[in-house]
């Protein structure tokens, strides 16, 4: 009889709804009663939503128990270990039952994430034993040509999944045709969009499938030195990342003469940034690296000619980097099986805002963003008009409710005005002002903004103004086309992407909630009843039973009424704040 | 008080006095005492052999190279589009009453430094916090009064 395993999920999610606790108590429980099992930790499995997880494999097989706290814990222990009779109320899932979870499992393909949920990550031989570092022993086992490496990334199909979307392999191959003494070989983990958290997910679940991809690609352009670029944010990651980097050097992976390939030397290090946005664009990542500020520069050279100390630079993202070890060890052609004919393979999206399952996917391109929201994300939350999604971030758009239908491939998604991006799906539901959340992302990339360029500097200041008036109501007529004026000079006059890319999201929402640009400025309303300065908040006689709680909870002391009175707000002081709605037991306050 | 000059001379000996030092000499003096004093950067330049006017411009770049004093404990509430769905303007609001400032200050006992940031990557549990290195996601006003509550009597 096989022992039985009890995985705690501990990626970043997992520690902060609890899981360390619920570990720390299943410890105490199989050392004060000797119970008999292994207990293991994990990192996220992307089921955000039902943390803290505990997976029990047994010999009859695998259950996902959700939500799971100290005394639940206590319960699957004594219930399922002991007495082997699973608490099939707390299974989210498992092959053996159905649960009500099922269907954020279905339609996902793993690649990227192939391991995230069922490794340690802080365990080298848990890689190993899932087909880890293998891609890079049949390199050195069965002397694959750096030339082959690259056709191989070529035939997979495999674009940037950072959000520019070039192919990869033509990336490497510019890398490998530089002539140079050094080169450099860096991936980018600057993850800053406003939605995203895939590579912090996949940097804590798997940092091994992201260095051994490193490793595979400075093999194949020749490079000699490894930079991993990680954001401040995210503590966690680069404790794993540098956990990881050691038992690589320790087994050989990352030395002199890798694997007994002779002459094929390097490191792999960490840079943390500081917290600048920008320095996810490759220009500005390197200028930090070397350790100035992180400002763009213009490109050509491009990175593969004239890249980090001036060396051809090969800059891939985290997600990317995942990819290229399934690709070698299981081939080309089972990549590009999946996807579409221009976009080939799986892409991994973070599911937030008004969505019912937050989390993690890797679904396979091509599937609609119907599919993701409403099969795998279990719709909107309480089941409210889904009204559209921002793909992309900052530099994406919004999809609108008649495109939900499109499918997820580059071209699709470009078409609709929005980008593919590093794969953040905001969801909004009908009560999201577009005006405001166009507001809201321009408020972001007005402050990243690293001053370079005079028209994404001021331009983006100048457009944030116009849109914090229209959300004052004090919108004007010609705003709209203003900003639509000041977004096109915007994308034509700024060096790097995230200028170029800045005004996307108004020039999205004004494309498909034009109507809702105008009700703000012309009508003074807000149709999401969501821009407070624009509400305006009245006593509904018929309902107000005069228990004063309004008149004392506002914060002007605008509403009049005796006890048991009807009262009434006074509009001229009102500051349109609100209190008095959420404070009113008898739903007496109307909102228009 | 932090001995900057000790914690300069450690840093060096880990990332060498080239330019590329000039970022993990600062974020290790940050890790200690949570900003980066006009001396302090002055004496990283003269270090690394930079002008004093070269340290401060790299350091300003970056949020997290503080170059303005702050409390021991720096609060980041996020605020961009996830949390602010999710409620992040009750949370803010409910952290100044608290501790009786503005977004942007520091208590008058240096205890603690409010600030908003941009996004934390916690996009599927806002509203957000970090404290420090901690992250502190899913929060409601009450759970964001209490997390001071606690770190006021650390």
């Amino acid at each position: 009889m096989e022992t039985t395993k009890v995985i705690v999920g501990l990626g970043s999610c997992g520690i902060a709804a609890g899981g360390n606790k619920v570990y720390n108590k299943i410890k105490e429980m199989k050392e004060l009663e000797n119970i008999d099992f292994i207990l293991d930790k994990t990192s996220c499995v992307g089921m955000c939503f039902r943390e803290p997880l505990v997976e029990i494999i047994d010999e009859t097989g695998a259950y996902l128990y959700g939500d799971i706290d100290e005394k639940k814990a206590i319960e699957i222990i004594d219930q399922h270990v002991q007495k082997l009779t699973p608490v099939k109320e707390y299974i989210v899932h498992s092959d053996l039952y159905e649960t009500r979870d099922d269907n954020f499992f279905k339609g996902q393909v793993k690649i990227a994430l192939r391991d995230c949920g069922f490794i340690n990550p802080e365990n080298l031989d848990e890689y190993e034993a899932r087909n880890g570092y293998v891609a890079l022993k049949n390199i050195a086992e069965k002397g694959i040509s750096q030339e082959d490496i690259i056709q191989n990334v070529l035939d997979s199909g495999l674009r940037g999944r950072g959000g520019g979307g070039f192919p990869t392999g033509l990336k490497w191959r510019f890398a490998l045709n530089s002539e140079a003494d050094e080169k450099y070989v860096i991936c980018n983990a600057d993850e800053g969009d406003p939605g995203a958290f895939m590579d912090r997910s996949l940097l804590e679940g798997d940092p091994h499938a992201v260095i051994e991809g490193m490793i595979i690609a400075a093999f194949a352009i020749g490079a000699t030195g490894g930079v991993i670029y990680c954001r401040a944010e995210y503590p966690l990651a680069i404790d794993r990342l540098n956990i990881a980097l050691e038992q690589a050097r320790k087994a050989g992976y990352l030395g002199s003469d890798i694997l007994g390939i002779t002459g094929f030397n390097l490191d792999i290090y960490v840079k943390e940034g500081a917290g600048a946005f920008v320095c996810g664009e490759e220009t500005a990542l390197m200028a930090s690296v070397e350790g100035k500020r992180g400002m763009p520069n213009k490109r050509p050279p491009f990175p593969a000619e004239a890249g980090l100390w001036g060396k051809p630079t090969n800059i891939n993202n985290v997600e990317t980097f995942a990819n290229i070890p399934w690709i070698i060890v299981n081939g080309p052609d089972a990549y590009a099986a999946y996807g579409t004919e221009k976009s080939k393979g799986t892409k991994v999206f973070a599911l937030t805002g008004k969505i019912k399952n937050g989390g993690l996917v890797e679904v396979p391109m091509g599937i609609t963003i119907r599919e993701v929201i409403f099969n795998l994300g279990g719709g909107i939350q309480d089941d409210k008009r889904f009204k559209a999604v921002q793909l992309g971030g900052p530099s994406g758009g919004c999809i609108p409710e008649h495109l939900i239908d499109t499918p997820i491939d580059y071209d699709s998604v470009n078409a609709t005005g929005a980008i593919m991006g590093s794969g953040g799906m905001v969801v909004m539901d009908e009560t999201t002002c577009m005006v405001d959340m166009a507001r809201f992302f321009l408020d972001f990339t007005q402050k990243e903004s690293c001053g370079k360029c005079t028209f994404c500097r001021i331009g983006t200041k100048r457009m944030l103004e116009i849109l914090t008036r229209i959300c004052n109501a004090e919108g004007e007529e010609g705003d709209i086309e203003k900003l639509e004026e000041l977004a096109y000079h915007i994308k034509d006059a700024s060096l790097c992407g995230l200028g170029q890319t800045a005004p996307n999201p108004v020039l999205t929402t004004i494309r498909y909630f034009r109507d809702e640009y105008e009700a703000h400025i012309r009508d003074k309303k807000c149709p999401a009843k969501s821009c407070k300065k624009l509400l305006t908040y009245e006593v509904i006689p018929e309902m107000c039973t005069g228990c004063t709680v309004c008149a004392k909870n506002c914060p002007v002391d605008t509403i009049r009424g005796a006890r048991k009175e009807l009262h009434f707000i006074e509009q001229d002081k009102c500051t349109h704040c609100g209190v008095c709605f959420s404070k009113c037991k008898f739903d007496a306050i109307r909102v228009y | 008080m932090a001995d900057v000059q000790k914690i300069i001379g450690d840093a060096v000996k880990v990332h060498g006095t080239e330019r590329k030092a000039l970022m993990p000499i600062l974020q290790a003096i940050v890790q200690e005492k949570n900003y980066l004093s006009d001396e302090d950067m002055i004496s990283v330049a003269n270090v690394l052999d930079l002008s004093s006017a070269e340290v401060f411009g790299t350091a300003s770049f970056y949020t997290f190279l503080d170059t303005e004093e702050r409390g021991e404990y720096v609060v980041r509430v996020c605020k961009t589009i996830s949390c602010h769905m999710a409620g992040k303007d009750e949370v803010i609001n409910a952290l100044e009453k608290n501790l009786k400032i503005k977004a942007g200050e520091t208590t008058v006992d240096k205890k603690f430094t409010l600030l908003t940031a941009n996004c934390l990557g916690w996009c599927h549990k806002g509203p957000v916090m970090l404290v420090n290195d901690e992250v502190y996601p899913e929060l409601t006003p009450q759970k964001a009064v209490e997390i001071i509550q606690e770190h006021k009597n650390r």
